[in-house]
């Protein structure tokens, strides 16, 4: 088990380590980087100005070296203004050092961001805290919601319940977030008027009940039927089972042997395809930050690759990958656990 | 000034009235197949079930709205009337006496117009791109699942570097005005399209390289037609000037096949992984047949179940992504009429004017919600036989 999850985690890093550089090739591209200088000069500057821009700012060093260093396997240079002979910023507002040292990731030195002009951490930190907030509300929402559909929908194959609880759990799939989102917004928010249809309060005076349900729902809706309808298939499944049977026949209530007999086993696969959902909502949160004005990891996504923001879009799809290949790693040990029938090799 | 409005009863009619190509369309559809549905296999035992006649109908209905979209909409999705600026639905414009039956915009468009010419884009694009993604996907999932070994572990370490990254930062980073300048939408779109047509050459070449004469002729027909197609997206040089491709449009295409086709690779490497363990396959290697042979005509064909479900679930799910971005503003012109770019308009003034939002909405939630429906009729079919 330990040399599945060292091995897992070595090709986590690989898979990081390729990404990220993916990443900094595309945000380094020539239009890109003309995109960044004229948003930090301004729109009537010429190409000279531009190209000096990028030039003193080290933009034109080697792509490798640049990669090196925003890694932290080279030591980053201190600029030095060519008049004065004296090392500075590149950026007022994120102090760098004066001699040469390695600052990278590996070193916990995420860079610059370069459209909230603060360094990458100060503004990642309480975002993820945002969004943190936000995806607790959700999962304590769909999680619950769609184990009682599947459930009450796998219980009886082929009853009515089932099918009319399919039939609901079909619709939320085919309602991505920006649909469910503009349909309530327009319910709650426009018609009855009980719910805020933005929640660009909570970001700074707190989630309430009325700016922050919206939210929520609109993102819980989405998931809801995909794992419902797991949660489902993996019950009709345990109810076909021998011991199901056997405890029906020695006289058990219909309701006991489902709590007790079927639950239990039911529940394991819809514990992986709930943590597999992370990646799915990772869409789901930038579009309902980016819908709901709130600030949280997506609305700063968003913002950083508007304006091609380097360092803080690199630090963001290192997040998300992190999210995605963690949640992945703690879905199959987690699987293998639960599961005894299951061996890791 | 105040304009004339057909009422409610009016936008009903109306829209009916409207949509009666699709009507005629579907009815001749619909009656030929339950007349004659015990002789079509598969598609007969759809209209077995209410979920499958539900979802086969939705689907419908779009298909021919996207292609009588001319005939249906009685404004051009583009111009603007300026007296319809935010007109409330069934508002009748005064020029040509005809209603906007859905209401006008912010930029004094009819609504309704847009919501039809919207189902052209994503009927368009979203089925293609899904075909696209399934040709890739299944030329590289079969020899990842049918030899395991070194091939199957780059390949599924690329699929899987593909599928950790979220869609939308993939989005964000594939499908902007910057990367057109680049020449990478055209190296992406040379590697993609070439599979379909290595993907036809193998296929006939298995099974017919004993009959040279036939062989050549196919051989020609695919090299032909898919040099053709390719040298007409690729490159926008198809020396007939039939094919041709706008850059954007390119660039969000490449962008949806190279974010799905991981998923379809880890399908078909599942189940070839699953298939090459039966008997027929066995008997195929003990005949002496090639790999290859045994992976299109022996173990492809009995993947076609799972396949054909993933691949309507994935219709439903592209578009949903073409939604998302219409809904961000990526790669889409931004007066172009589809469904995301739509609801992107509309969702900003929502306190002010509803109507605007609701046609896109419904529109490509029904259009999910359609092909989400054939898609589990089509599994509850499959299952049975």
């Amino acid at each position: 088990m330990l040399s599945f999850i060292l091995r897992r985690l070595g090709v986590m890093a690989l898979t990081m380590l390729c990404l990220s550089l993916v990443v900094f090739f595309l945000v380094n591209l020539e239009p890109n980087l003309k995109k960044l200088a004229i948003s930090q000069l301004d729109m009537r500057s010429s190409a000279e100005d531009l190209e000096s821009w990028l030039q003193r700012n080290g933009y034109r060093q080697n792509f490798f070296v640049r990669y090196g260093q925003w890694l932290g396997v080279m030591p980053k240079q201190p600029n030095i203004d060519p008049e004065t002979g004296q090392a500075v910023p590149r950026f007022s507002y994120c102090d760098e050092p004066a001699v040469a040292r390695y600052s990278g990731v590996l070193q916990g030195d995420f860079g610059c961001s370069t459209k909230f002009k603060v360094p990458v951490g100060e503004k990642l930190v309480p975002a993820l805290g945002a969004t943190g907030i936000l995806m607790f509300w959700v999962m304590a929402v769909m999680v619950p919601v769609s184990l009682l559909i599947g459930v009450l929908a796998g219980m009886r194959e082929g009853s009515r319940t089932d099918r009319a609880l399919s039939v609901v759990s079909i619709t939320t799939t085919a309602t991505p977030e920006y649909i469910s989102g503009v349909i309530f917004t327009v319910i709650f928010a426009s018609w009855l008027g009980w719910l805020n249809g933005s929640a660009a309060s909570a970001t700074n005076s707190g989630v309430t009940f009325y700016n922050f349900t919206l939210p929520v729902m609109t993102m819980a809706i989405y998931g809801i039927g995909y794992i419902a309808r797991m949660t489902r298939a993996s019950m009709v499944e345990v109810m076909t089972q021998q011991y199901i049977r056997t405890a029906r026949l020695k006289g058990l209530s219909f309701p006991a042997v489902v709590l007790k007999h079927a639950l239990r086993n039911a529940l394991i696969a819809p514990f992986t395809v709930i943590m597999l959902q992370f990646p799915w909502l990772l869409t789901g949160v930038v579009i309902v930050e980016v819908m709901f004005r709130y600030q949280g990891f997506g609305f700063t996504l968003v913002e950083a690759a508007a304006n091609n923001d380097i360092d803080l879009l690199l630090a963001c799809s290192l997040v998300s990958v992190l999210v995605v290949l963690s949640t992945q790693l703690i879905s199959d040990v987690g699987y293998a656990l639960l599961n005894p029938r299951i061996r890791v090799q | 000034m105040q304009l004339d409005n057909v009422g409610v009863l009016g936008i009903l009619l109306g829209v009916i009235a409207r949509f009666w190509p699709v009507w005629i369309a579907l009815a001749i559809i619909l009656g030929l197949s339950l007349r004659y549905k015990k002789r079509l296999g598969l598609y007969g035992h759809l209209f077995d079930t209410g979920v499958g006649i539900a979802g086969l109908t939705i689907c419908l209905f779009w298909l021919f709205t996207a292609i009588f979209a001319d005939v249906i909409a009685p404004f051009d999705p583009l111009s603007q009337f300026l007296v319809m600026k935010n007109a409330a639905p069934g508002a009748v414009e005064p020029d040509s006496g005809m209603a906007f039956l859905f209401g006008g915009d912010r930029l004094a468009r009819d609504v309704f117009s847009r919501m039809v010419f919207g189902s052209q884009i994503v009927l368009v694009i979203a089925p293609t791109a899904t075909l696209f993604a399934l040709m890739v996907g299944t030329t590289l999932g079969l020899p990842a699942g049918y030899y395991g070994g070194w091939i199957d572990n780059v390949l599924s370490f690329l699929a899987n570097l593909v599928l950790a990254f979220p869609v939308i930062l993939l989005f964000y980073l594939l499908v902007t005005p910057g990367i057109r300048e680049t020449p990478i939408p055209q190296w992406l779109a040379g590697v993609f399209f070439v599979f379909p047509v290595i993907f036809f050459a193998t296929l006939f070449y298995t099974r017919y390289r004993s009959r040279p004469g036939l062989l050549a002729v196919q051989l020609a027909a695919t090299v032909l037609v898919g040099g053709w197609v390719y040298v007409g997206l690729v490159f926008d040089a198809d020396p007939l000037g039939i094919i041709s491709i706008e850059p954007n449009e390119l660039n969000i295409f490449v962008a949806v096949v190279f974010a799905s086709a991981p998923g379809v690779f880890r399908i078909v490497r599942g189940l070839v992984m699953d298939i090459k363990t039966r008997d027929y396959v066995a008997a195929a290697q003990t005949r002496g047949e090639s790999p290859w042979y045994i992976m299109l005509w022996e173990v492809l064909p009995n993947a076609r179940g799972p396949l054909i479900v993933d691949a309507c679930l994935r219709i439903g799910y592209t578009t949903i992504l073409l939604g998302t971005l219409g809904y961000f503003g990526l790669g889409l012109a931004p007066e172009s009429p589809d469904w995301g770019t739509g609801i992107k308009e509309s969702s900003r003034l929502l306190r002010l004017h509803v109507h605007p939002a609701l046609p896109p909405v419904v529109a490509l939630m029904s259009f999910v919600l359609g092909l989400n429906l054939l898609a589990d009729a089509l599994r509850e079919q499959s299952l049975k036989d």
